[in-house]
């Protein structure tokens, strides 16, 4: 069973027990065009809830990335190196870095699916 | 050209023994140095000889688009006409052959040039002194920032940490605060544009040490409230900092120093119409108030009592070097000529005439392009795209467009306060005749964005290039020779 | 307001009005307030003709030197070819390349230019370069601390020419980062003070020179091995020239190598317009400043030059861009691309030969009269060298050639003078040096 939580800086948050799956959102990606570069951390660094951990670039945009939760790197998503596009096919499955939770009380200051989608709603404005 | 022969890299030329310089007097014995200081391999550059050089770069150029090509209306830019006259002086020997470590006896000229260019600027921003050592706008900027850090620090003020930037202000000035160790803070836009007074306000405090602004600023609006802003600015004990990338219109009208601006940077490769280069080398010269001399970066270029000139390498309160020496010189000396030429009476229509031809362009084009912000502009004006929604057709298409028509393109989406941003700025040197072929040019497109869109969205059609795919350039980039050879 | 670089007849001026629908130009300031107007000319010369103007130039008076002067800024020799074609204006007049169908001119020769600079330097990548060899030198540390995250340390050799150590530190300062000198010994770095100043543990990067401000080939073996072992990135610093024929900062295990290429076609002109180099490893490419152009295709399957990896520059990214760099040195690039392919690398070594061989010849005859020695005579040099003089003071010698029409170098200390020759230096300059110091 997994849940998935968000950040209105349009990161997720996808929890399988103390391990989260950080990856950016469809509506995200869509945004963003071809994804031409992720800029990941290094397994074992340390992420702050709402502390930047890396970036992601098409050609005429970048964005930083912002953890949702704090915790430590166990393992980054070593296939985005030779085909970050894989974001643009499916940001839900191709998560960016996982991450053991040092704090996992700090989900219930992240957004739910449905008031995350409000967001979304109101940027395309 | 012959495509065939001449759309080639250099190296594609390059066979073992063709030589495109000697010399006569042959071979030296390399000096006795030990075997692992030295180089194993040598360096894979092309060998050729100096007919295909010359031809090589001779028909590379002309894939080009310069001001001298053809009408340049890129916003912010100020692509004026670079005066000739000016490039023939800043290759005289009398300049080319001084060494910037020369004794100050043997280059008087070329110290009494520098100082006078400095006297003019001063004049004509309305500042107290000059240094012209930055290279470029964004090197101005930066040391701008560095003289208003080394102030606020001489008066022991460490509170200081943050600048305020509008969202409508170029990218160099975030990027410059964040290189001077600042915190960037962005204040407000009005509707129309100009800087948000009350939402400035509320961002000044003692934290802040300084405020930067263009004027007018990038949608071509004067900020009249800037007496106002000034006020506050300087009430909070922070400084105001003038980006002179947009200070053409303002020639012969008013001074950046009278609007009340502590520091400022001019663009000599915009407003004192030194060439672009393709991307440099300009100079980027910044000016201060009285009291603020003090901070400017070593060397200075000093006046004595005797009336003789002299370089101050490392006076005591600077703010240290930013330049290896005297900023990019042969730029001074373009722009130093072009100050001489225009003199007083002609410096005093630069501005006006920019002012005109932009309204006129405007006027002339406002009832097919939206125009968010209704005038009068300044030196440059912002559509956001065509009227006309509905038929899909971009800002980035009719840019591309443009280039079919023989026009380099405006500044498309830029600045970021509109989605569709087509930003114009013909400058003062272009003349009726060119706008207005320029303007039926931009109404043919509404036409056939109404008419054949896909003209449009699929143009340019007759460029050297035709839509680069920029995705595969920046997912497996390929930036050297080497690397094409190895593809 | 005839002027001749303005088009406008009074017509034109009334007809744009009209069509403005403004009574005068001065209408269209209506939102400049009255007491923000100057309401005068500028307080300057009235407007002169092109001949008043080049008048007024050839009455500026600069001697011109057979120059023995270096320190950054050599007088190489340049063939006309240089100048002939970057003096077309397709190339001068335009603007930075980000309409890349209209661009490819200037797109290809500044890819042209990072190969063979990346060939040079025997590093993987180069940008389409920097203000100076100073700024690019303080833009690599900057640079190495983004690459290095939350390190904030530079360690620079006090071999490295003191201005552009003096660039890196106001650098340094602003961006808060601890720039430490690594202490020089017998003219050359002392690695064993850089291997201590390495266990703070947080240094970003090392930054030594490749020569030295003296014009010493310094040995950097096994220099590499310790800078990586504690984490940091090492910068070396290089005029370009010389790279043909000493081992390139790539071939030491350089992460970043920058330097200033005046050296490669450049004019001495007041020390600028010069050009900073910038190269790197691939695995830092996307940490580098400025631009890069890459190459890729077109609609129509051609190869086709853009500007890539723009998503690090200030354009897009604001207060987060690797720098504020706006600009390149542009022509300056083509300069350095039609040189280097003009010479080839077979020119380039002679170039570094001839001047290396008169250097020393100039340096044996200086130490033959008895009344200058090298300054660190055991040390390896190329074509720049210091000398200690004695009974007779730098700036003694400095006057006495420069009534002869000669720069006899850059005085670094009182008695202390810096030395370069190159292939331009005349025998009889040489004579006339000798024979100067021998009579002081």
């Amino acid at each position: 069973m997994s849940k998935t939580y968000f950040l209105k800086s349009h990161e997720y948050a996808r929890v399988e027990g103390n391990i989260a799956y950080i990856g950016i959102s469809k509506f995200a990606a869509e945004q963003l065009g071809n994804v031409v570069y992720v800029d990941m951390p290094e397994v074992d660094d340390k992420v702050e809830a709402g502390e930047e951990f890396g970036a992601i670039e098409s050609v005429k945009a970048a964005s930083d990335l912002f953890s949702p939760v704090s915790g430590v790197v166990v393992e980054v998503n070593e296939d985005l190196v030779d085909n970050p596009r894989l974001i643009n096919e499916d940001p839900e499955t191709n998560w960016i870095i996982k991450v053991e939770m040092s704090d996992p009380a700090q989900l219930d200051d992240l957004l739910s699916p449905e008031a995350y989608a409000e967001v979304c709603a109101a940027e395309k404005h | 050209m012959n495509r065939q022969l001449y759309e080639k890299l250099i190296f594609d030329y390059s066979r073992p023994g063709r030589r495109g310089f000697y010399f006569a007097e042959g071979d030296a014995p390399m000096p006795q140095l030990p075997e692992n200081l030295l180089r194993q391999t040598p360096a894979e550059l092309p060998e050729v000889d100096e007919p295909t050089v010359v031809r090589h770069y001779n028909n590379q150029s002309t894939n080009n688009f310069g001001v001298d090509t053809g009408f340049y209306p890129l916003g912010s830019c100020t692509m004026k006409y670079n005066p000739k006259v000016n490039d023939l002086l800043a290759s005289d020997p009398g300049f080319a052959a001084i060494h910037p470590k020369q004794p100050a006896a043997t280059m008087q000229g070329a110290l009494q040039l520098y100082y006078e260019l400095q006297q003019s600027l001063s004049e004509i921003g309305g500042m107290s002194e000059f240094t012209l050592n930055p290279y470029a706008g964004a090197h101005g900027e930066l040391t701008g920032l560095m003289v208003i850090h080394a102030y606020h620090d001489h008066r022991g003020d460490s509170a200081r940490t943050k600048v305020l930037v509008p969202d409508s202000a170029h990218g160099t000035n975030p990027a410059s605060a964040a290189v001077c160790g600042y915190e960037v803070v962005e204040v407000k836009s009005l509707a129309d544009g100009t800087v948000d007074v009350d939402d400035l306000r509320s961002k000044l405090d003692n934290t802040v040490a300084a405020m930067m602004m263009t004027n007018p600023n990038t949608v071509g609006m004067f900020e009249k409230h800037i007496p106002e802003i000034a006020e506050a600015v300087h009430a909070a004990g922070a400084l105001l900092y003038y980006d002179g990338a947009n200070l053409n219109p303002m020639l012969g009208v008013a001074r950046p120093g009278d609007m009340g601006f502590d520091v400022m940077h001019i663009n000599l490769h915009k407003t004192f119409s030194t060439p672009h280069g393709g991307g440099g080398p300009g100079a980027g010269p910044v000016g201060v108030r009285a009291g603020l001399e003090q901070f400017l970066p070593s060397p200075r270029v000093v006046k004595l009592a005797d009336g003789s000139f002299s370089v101050d390498q490392h006076s005591a309160t600077a703010l240290g070097r930013i330049s290896s020496n005297l900023g990019n010189y042969g730029v001074l000396i373009r722009a130093w000529a072009y100050i001489l030429t225009m003199g007083c009476d002609g410096l005093a229509h630069v501005g006006p005439l920019a002012t005109l031809n932009a309204n006129y362009v405007m006027h002339r084009l406002k009832g097919l392009y939206l125009l968010p912000i209704p005038g009068p502009c300044k030196h440059e004006f912002v559509f956001d795209g065509l009227i006309d929604k509905s038929t899909g057709v971009t800002t980035l298409n009719v840019a591309k467009r443009l280039l079919d028509m023989g026009f380099h393109a405006p500044t498309i989406y830029f600045p970021l306060l509109f989605h569709e941003s087509l930003m114009i700025e013909p400058t003062e040197t272009e003349s009726l005749d060119t706008l207005d072929t320029f303007c039926e040019a931009m109404r043919q497109i509404a036409r056939e964005a109404a008419e054949s869109p896909e003209v449009v969205k699929e143009a340019p059609h007759l460029t050297p290039a035709v839509r680069p795919d920029d995705t595969e350039a920046a997912l497996h980039p390929i930036v050297t020779y080497k690397e094409l050879c190895n593809k | 307001m005839a002027h001749r670089y303005f088009p406008h007849t009074a017509e034109d001026v009334q007809h744009m009005l009209d069509v403005c629908g403004a009574k005068s130009i001065m209408d269209l300031y209506a939102d400049v307030p009255e007491q923000l107007r100057l309401g005068r000319n500028y307080n300057l010369p009235a407007a002169r003709d092109e001949q008043q103007v080049r008048r007024q130039f050839a009455a500026l008076q600069n001697t011109a030197l057979e120059c023995f002067a270096g320190a950054g800024a050599y007088a190489h020799f340049c063939p006309a070819v240089v100048d002939s074609i970057v003096s077309r204006s397709e190339y001068l007049t335009s603007y930075t390349p980000y309409q890349s169908e209209i661009s490819q001119g200037t797109l290809q020769y500044i890819f042209e230019y990072q190969s063979m600079l990346a060939q040079l330097t025997a590093m993987d990548v180069c940008n389409a370069s920097m203000y100076d060899g100073a700024t690019a030198s303080a833009e690599a540390i900057i640079m190495a601390v983004n690459a290095t995250r939350k390190r904030r340390r530079a360690l620079v050799s006090a071999t490295l020419n003191p201005d552009v150590i003096d660039v890196m530190r106001t650098y340094a300062r602003y961006h808060r980062i601890d720039l430490d000198l690594i202490p020089e010994a017998d003219g050359v770095t002392d690695l064993v003070a850089m291997e201590q100043l390495l266990q703070k543990g947080d240094v970003a990067a090392v930054v030594l020179p490749q020569p030295n401000y003296y014009g010493i080939v310094e040995d950097l073996s096994g220099v590499a091995d310790k800078v990586h072992a504690a984490k940091a990135l090492l910068v070396i610093n290089s005029p370009a020239s010389p790279l043909a024929v000493i081992r390139p900062a790539g071939k030491w295990g350089a992460d970043i190598a920058v330097g200033d290429a005046q050296s490669l076609g450049m004019p001495l002109c007041v020390g600028g317009p010069y050009l900073g180099y910038m190269c790197c490893t691939k695995a830092l490419m996307r940490k580098i400043p400025g631009r890069i152009v890459g190459a890729t295709t077109d609609k129509n399957g051609q190869r086709t030059f853009v500007l890539t990896l723009q998503a690090r520059e200030q354009h897009i990214r604001r207060e987060k861009a690797t720098s504020n760099i706006c600009s390149n040195q542009g022509v300056m690039t083509l300069r350095a691309a039609i040189y280097l392919s003009l010479l080839g690398n077979e020119g380039l070594r002679q170039v570094n030969a001839i001047s290396a061989d008169k250097a020393h010849r100039l340096a044996a005859a200086l130490v033959a009269t008895g009344k200058a020695r090298l300054a660190f005579p055991d040390k390896p040099f190329l074509h720049e060298f210091a000398i200690d003089l004695q009974g007779v003071s730098a700036q003694q010698l400095i006057d006495a050639l420069v009534a002869k029409g000669i720069l006899a170098g850059v005085a670094i200390a009182d008695n202390r003078l810096l030395v370069a020759a190159t292939e331009c230096c005349s025998e009889e300059a040489i004579q006339t040096y000798v024979s100067t110091l021998e009579n002081l």
